[in-house]
């Protein structure tokens, strides 16, 4: 589905991707962590070709990304800041994306499950952050593509929409879709992972199932791992 | 793009500042007809208030938005729409907003007052045209000093700096150069001069049209001179046609290059 060939990315002086190498198959769950500024959403950007490498060569769907856009019809993201144009209301927001889109999308079901419906007469300008948050979850998950992106889906959501969420996804990869997910919160990633990418330093440090990291870094829980490598990555 | 633009214009026609600035103008209008009594002078006294005024808000108007709307775009950024198309949807969404309340905010007030029925008609369209100019011409900086700086306060302090050169400061150095060469030939010098700021050239324009040789200045009148009325005319609005394609072009060609 995604083929990274050596992606390399600076900004000024900071080297955030230093020779990335990543292959992401069809379907499945896929998680990249990594510790702040290690380059997981420069390198979701990357892919969606809102941020441009300085050098190598991202594949999406046999597409490549270079001077392209019709390839991101088949992208649903979530990014990780939603702000939204703060005139609009929720209905008029999701007929607009829907529009530029070009595709009917399927509204109602997300409507109900994040019980958004009070909120749709509402100036988007006057909504809470985690309401936002859940229009933003709406926005992506609308519309039926093969591969979709999450960046920090978790932030600001309350316990009930986040359960709601954690089914939204495990539902979405029965259809057989791919999912790419950053997050921080552990015991999310630990419940939807099937393979986990952790970056450090602008590389990739480890790519594989929870277990096998659990096994490298000879840890018997998921969050012990995790802090294991961060520590040594800290001295 | 164009479904961009129609976004752009209905969320600023929906804003509150599209109807202050609208409200501006009509209040403007009404009150020089009330007090002048006389088109063509309110014409002229309009010029005045528009070639400084139009650029100021055009430039903040400009630079506000790309600001305010910064995440959006990366929301659309993530659609599959063409970036160029993004940046100059929005571009031409603020620019065509900020003419429709400047020609709906002036022009209202001047029908009411019997424009039609006067011959001072053709001077009026092209101060309304030349607003449009403006607009669009100084939108359109805007836009490129919000790309090329990422740091709000930054892209505010050059978009004023910018609008404060061309509008204020340009003037003053010009005169200052005419004053310290006095003893050589100008003519060329101060052609080209005007040539390089949209706002000498509109105030050219319109008083060129309107025939008030007092107005005119030197630029004006060494405008007049070799131009001609008609041709020099012509070559301001062509001028100013390339003050607003430079910039547009610009917006797309740093876009394509640009991370978001």
């Amino acid at each position: 589905m995604i083929e990274i060939k050596n992606i390399h990315k600076r900004f000024g002086k900071n080297q955030v991707l230093s020779g990335i190498d990543l292959s992401i198959s069809d379907g499945g769950i896929f998680v990249v962590l990594g510790p702040n500024g290690s380059g997981k959403t420069t390198l979701i950007k990357c892919i969606l070709g809102m941020v441009l490498p300085n050098k190598g060569e991202i594949v999406v769907k046999d597409i490549s990304v270079k001077n392209n856009w019709a390839y991101r019809q088949h992208i649903d993201y979530l990014p990780q800041i939603a702000n939204f144009p703060s005139n609009l209301s929720v209905k008029e927001l999701i007929k607009m994306i829907k529009d530029l889109r070009g595709k009917p999308g399927d509204d109602t079901g997300l409507i109900e499950r994040f019980q958004l419906a009070p909120f749709l007469d509402k100036k988007l300008g006057n909504l809470s952050g985690g309401t936002k948050q859940k229009v933003n979850l709406l926005l992506t998950f609308m519309f039926n593509s093969p591969l979709i992106i999450l960046d920090e889906p978790t932030s600001g959501l309350d316990p009930i929409a986040l359960l709601r969420l954690k089914e939204l996804i495990k539902e979405e990869k029965a259809k057989g879709k791919t999912i790419v997910i950053t997050s921080h919160i552990l015991s999310f990633v630990e419940e939807v992972a099937d393979e986990i990418v952790f970056l450090l330093d602008g590389k990739v440090y480890f790519k594989g199932s929870i277990e096998a990291l659990k096994e490298k870094t000879k840890q018997d829980d998921f969050e012990h791992a995790i802090a294991t490598i961060l520590i040594h990555s800290y001295v | 793009m164009f479904k961009i633009l129609k976004y752009s214009f209905y969320d600023l026609m929906r804003s509150r500042w599209s109807y202050v600035y609208f409200l501006f103008y009509l209040l403007l209008g009404v009150v020089l007809l009330f007090l002048n009594n006389d088109l063509s002078k309110a014409v002229i006294t309009l010029m005045n208030v528009i070639i400084i005024i139009v650029p100021l808000i055009g430039t903040i108007f400009g630079v506000m938005y790309y600001y305010n709307s910064k995440e959006f775009t990366e929301l659309l950024l993530a659609q599959p729409i063409k970036r160029s198309s993004i940046f100059i949807g929005q571009y031409l969404g603020v620019a065509l907003s900020l003419s429709m309340s400047l020609i709906l905010g002036l022009g209202l007030p001047f029908v009411f007052y019997g424009l039609f029925e006067s011959n001072a008609i053709w001077d009026f369209s092209l101060l309304l045209v030349t607003g449009a100019f403006l607009t669009l011409i100084f939108t359109a900086l805007a836009f490129n000093i919000a790309l090329y700086n990422e740091n709000k306060i930054k892209g505010f302090g050059y978009a004023i700096l910018v609008w404060l050169f061309l509008a204020v400061v340009y003037d003053g150095l010009f005169l200052m150069f005419l004053m310290y060469f006095e003893s050589y030939p100008l003519d060329k010098f101060s052609l080209v001069a005007t040539m390089f700021n949209p706002i000498d050239l509109s105030r050219i324009l319109i008083l060129l049209k309107l025939d008030i040789s007092a107005l005119l200045g030197y630029t004006g009148a060494v405008f007049q001179k070799f131009f001609g009325t008609n041709l020099g005319v012509l070559l301001s609005i062509t001028a100013l046609s390339v003050w607003v394609f430079i910039p547009t072009f610009n917006i797309y060609r740093k876009s394509k290059k640009k991370d978001f």
